[in-house]
């Protein structure tokens, strides 16, 4: 699926900034810094990494800023991202 | 009813620690344009994974003559809201389309009849016709009055006695006790003056409303104390409490009191009036 | 006849069966000169670097600190830098507690001036690279109450004390605030310098207000003084300590109070005449705001507050509400100032406060002390020095003193700081140990010690919402996942002793975040 750059989220507390751009096929990368990376650093990946997946994404290069989000805001915050690099909607346009 | 910017994932996760009866997640007003679409994404998840326990959920959706409004109805009756709040509503027809809206979603996922419906009356025509939007739906559980947009449409502005507010306020408690449903107070914003925020609260109770909008945890007590129930609820909430025990104890699952059948909602609101009689130190025990 | 002449026989025969001289005037003559002059020739006058070397330090001996000033310290690091000047190495340096401003320890310790700490806590850069192995040795932890101990029984011996005071007069009489026009910093109590005032060897009293004598009523007392060094600055006013009484606006904070309070209130301990202590964390100081409010109401009086006192604490006293306040630190300028002022606002030695040696410390009469934490776990353990990244972020202070030795502890701590489970398994950090802690107070909900069921049942007899410690461990789990074992290694960077002297947990060094 084609993508462009695109971001979502924020640097506020219980937040998470995901920055979005092309991979050229080379997969999903993800680069993670967070405050919670040693408790939690694998889960977030694989939240980032499965929500992608789900939305028909398979290769891109992922900036993702935690601030100790929880996976319902990661998840929310990776579809957004998501939405705007492809343009395609999860709800009915 | 505690009012939450739909855009803050950190006030979103632990919101109801405080203990509002209800809280309201906001996708309108406290949202920028260009962040519609990732506070819908919260709001869906957020409802879908935190456990809000035994509080009712209110989303407050975007306008339908809006771009956002229809998708903001699909994302939240998706992910189980209970109630969808409908802002600026001036007519009974707003609240015919978004009941359609509404079970378009709810046919499509299986659960018709599930989302409750409350208006927020924010114009001289919505007063006008409270009754009729009030009766619009069977899904109508509310109507509530917003305050600075009706001011603004009225051209005046907020005074701490709220004399400008008194038409609405008794239009709006007079069509939702006609309606047979909840009638709810707009917010108070100013958070250093509680003095007048508990002078408000306590004209609203006078006036009948059944609930205050509130911004910040810290209004929650005042609201609290001023609607502390009286010893005839508490009375009733026990007798509830009570059949339900009994209930329990012949292992049966119909609970009835003086012959009528208690469902659920009232259950849950029997303890939530014990609770808050224990908690304003009315009573000691249940 | 009876005159000198006739008994000087028997003034000898006294004096040789006593091994005694016999007296005889000596040629030295009064002294004439003025006093208010003559005080400024005191012996005890000196420069830090005279100071140090009469002190008769030497490579490897003990040197101690207290951490009055705070953030705004600069006593540690312009003494440390002079003795790294003056070639010094191996040094024991043993504070009350050190923070961020004493980052330059780092290069001392690099250096090998510093070889061994001993402190109540540790923050900022130096924590960080301590956590991650800087040194070789490790750094000895206690708790207020316990270095007063230690220090009193000998296990911490103290070579040389370099005491920073807010006055001094030059025989060493010295405040943590001064009456004089030219006051320059204000930190009220010196209750941790005080058992090192009185049982290390040599004590320098450092001062950037040298006042005349007698600077009395005074902390310190010229008996146990032997140097005096005046200074530009002992530390940054600005923060030492501030004027305003900062009040929590975060809505979490307020709800823990509010529930800390309730407990309080319904725990049969809040009669008239009661005693009570809060720690430093917002939630427990808002929770003596809401106390106030049923003191007033019900017409209770506290007989003491003890601890670290706050404007708060000052407030009820000058309303009536507590009777004496008993101050081991003051924690801002109101504080310090009634300190200075205030007859029955009495300073305490960190011996006097919370040892567990001294049957009469204030900790013993204390009944209810409320109290934060970084974790809790199904234990009712309490860690307040290590992070949950691993990085030592804190200081035990008076935490594990006030717990064991008061009738009723209550702990607030939130279930979850950001994604940060607080009620856990384990903790990171054993500091305060379970069977010390009676209560814990999360915004889900009141967990009571086990062996407090009188407690418990009274609190849900009250309608509170007294859930199992174990549900809330539970809760925070099913919030935010179950966190990963951090990555420990295997040098042991830090070691906890009980306030009893022996080592009750040790740290182990973690490496850095790679992510």
């Amino acid at each position: 699926m084609g993508i462009k750059n695109a971001q979502a989220g924020t640097l506020e507390s219980g937040d998470i900034l995901v920055r979005i751009s092309p991979n050229d096929g080379n997969g999903i990368e993800i680069n993670l810094d967070s405050t919670v990376a040693y408790q939690f650093g694998a889960q977030i990946r694989s939240v980032i990494d499965s929500t992608l997946r789900e939305l028909g994404v398979d290769s891109a290069v992922v900036y993702a800023t935690d601030k100790g989000a929880l996976d319902c805001t990661i998840r929310a915050r990776v579809t957004a991202a998501a939405v705007r690099a492809t343009g395609r909607d999860v709800w009915n346009d | 009813m505690m009012f939450v910017p739909g855009n803050n994932p950190g006030m979103m996760a632990d919101a109801h620690i405080y203990g509002p009866d209800s809280i309201m997640l906001d996708l309108e007003d406290s949202v920028t344009i260009a962040e519609k679409d990732t506070a819908r994404l919260l709001v869906y998840n957020a409802l879908r994974s935190v456990d809000y326990g035994d509080t009712e959920m209110v989303v407050r959706i975007n306008p339908l003559n809006t771009p956002y409004g229809r998708k903001d109805i699909e994302a939240v009756v998706k992910a189980g809201v209970h109630v969808i709040r409908m802002p600026k509503t001036e007519t009974a027809a707003e609240v015919e389309e978004v009941e359609r809206e509404i079970e378009k979603v709810e046919r499509e996922i299986g659960c018709l009849g599930r989302t409750r419906i409350m208006a927020a009356i924010e114009s001289a025509l919505g007063v006008v016709n409270a009754y009729a939007i009030a009766t619009a739906s069977p899904r109508m559980m509310g109507i509530a009055l917003g305050a600075e947009d009706y001011c603004a449409n009225l051209k005046t502005q907020r005074t701490p006695g709220g004399d400008e507010l008194r038409l609405a306020r008794e239009t709006i408690v007079v069509a939702a006790r006609a309606a047979g449903i909840d009638a709810l107070d707009t917010v108070y914003s100013n958070l250093d003056d509680m003095e007048t925020f508990r002078k408000e609260v306590e004209l609203i109770h006078t006036l009948g409303f059944d609930g205050k909008s509130i911004i910040n945890p810290r209004q929650i007590e005042i609201v609290n104390e001023v609607f502390a129930p009286t010893p005839r609820a508490i009375e009733k909430a026990r007798a509830i409490i009570a059949a339900i025990r009994e209930a329990e104890r012949r292992g049966s699952g119909v609970v009835s009191v003086n012959g009528k059948m208690v469902d659920r909602p009232v259950v849950i609101r029997a303890q939530r009036t014990i609770d808050l009689a224990i908690a304003s130190g009315i009573i000691s025990e249940a | 006849m009876n005159t000198i002449y006739e008994r000087a026989a028997l003034v000898a025969d006294a004096a040789q069966r006593m091994g005694k001289h016999v007296y005889s005037p000596g040629t030295a003559g009064k002294i004439t000169e003025a006093r208010l002059e003559f005080q400024k020739k005191s012996p005890k006058l000196a420069t830090l670097e005279e100071a140090i070397r009469r002190s008769g330090l030497t490579d490897g001996m003990t040197i101690s600190f207290h951490h009055h000033f705070r953030g705004g310290d600069k006593v540690v690091n312009m003494v440390v830098d002079k003795l790294a000047q003056m070639g010094f190495r191996n040094l024991h340096l043993a504070a009350s507690s050190l923070s961020d401003v004493h980052s330059p320890l780092i290069g001392h310790i690099r250096n090998g001036v510093i070889s061994r700490i001993s402190t109540s806590g540790l923050r900022g850069e130096l924590a960080q690279c301590i956590s991650h192995g800087l040194m070789d040795e490790p750094v000895v932890f206690r708790s207020h109450g316990g270095r007063g101990s230690a220090i009193a029984s000998g296990d911490l011996h103290i070579d040389v004390a370099f005491l920073g005071t807010s006055s001094s007069d030059p025989l060493g009489n010295a405040c943590g605030y001064s009456r004089s026009p030219n006051a320059r910093s204000i930190c009220g109590s010196l209750g941790y310098a005080l058992p090192d005032a009185r049982y290390a060897d040599k004590v320098v009293v450092i001062t950037d207000d040298l006042v005349p004598y007698p600077n009395t009523p005074n902390s310190i007392s010229e008996h146990d003084v032997d140097f005096v060094v005046e200074v530009d600055s002992v530390g940054d006013s600005s923060k030492i300590a501030s004027g305003a009484i900062r009040d929590t606006k975060n809505p979490r904070d307020i709800l823990l109070a509010q529930q800390a309070a309730r407990v309080i209130e319904n725990s049969g301990y809040f009669n008239d005449g009661f005693s009570i202590q809060t720690g430093s964390g917002g939630a427990s100081l808002a929770a003596v705001k809401f106390l106030r409010e049923s003191m007033i109401e019900k017409g209770i009086k506290a007989s003491f507050a003890l601890g670290g006192i706050t404007a708060h604490m000052v407030r009820m006293h000058q309303e009536g509400l507590i009777d004496r306040l008993i101050d081991v630190q003051s924690f801002d300028k109101v504080a310090a100032e009634s300190l200075m002022t205030d007859r029955s606002h009495k300073e305490v030695s960190s011996c006097e406060y919370a040892s567990a040696d001294e049957p009469g410390s204030a900790v013993h009469y204390l009944d209810v002390v409320i109290l934060s934490a970084l974790e809790a776990d199904v234990n009712f353990n309490v860690n307040v020095l290590v992070g949950s990244d691993g990085i030592i972020r804190g200081a035990i202070g008076g935490h594990p003193d006030t717990a064991a030795d008061s009738a009723l502890s209550v702990i607030v701590c939130p279930l979850l700081r950001g994604r940060i489970p607080c009620i856990v398994d384990e903790v990171t950090t054993l500091i305060t140990p379970g069977s010390t802690v009676d209560v814990i107070v999360t915004e889900y909900g009141i967990a009571v010690n086990p062996a407090r069921p009188d407690l418990a049942a009274r609190l849900r007899e009250k309608g509170m919402n007294v859930v199992g410690i174990e549900w809330l461990r539970d809760k925070a789990r099913s919030i935010i996942g179950r966190a990963a074992p951090l990555p420990f290694g295997n040098k042991v960077v830090g070691v906890v002793m009980n306030r009893d002297g022996s080592v009750m947990d040790v740290i182990k060094n973690i490496e850095p975040a790679d992510d």
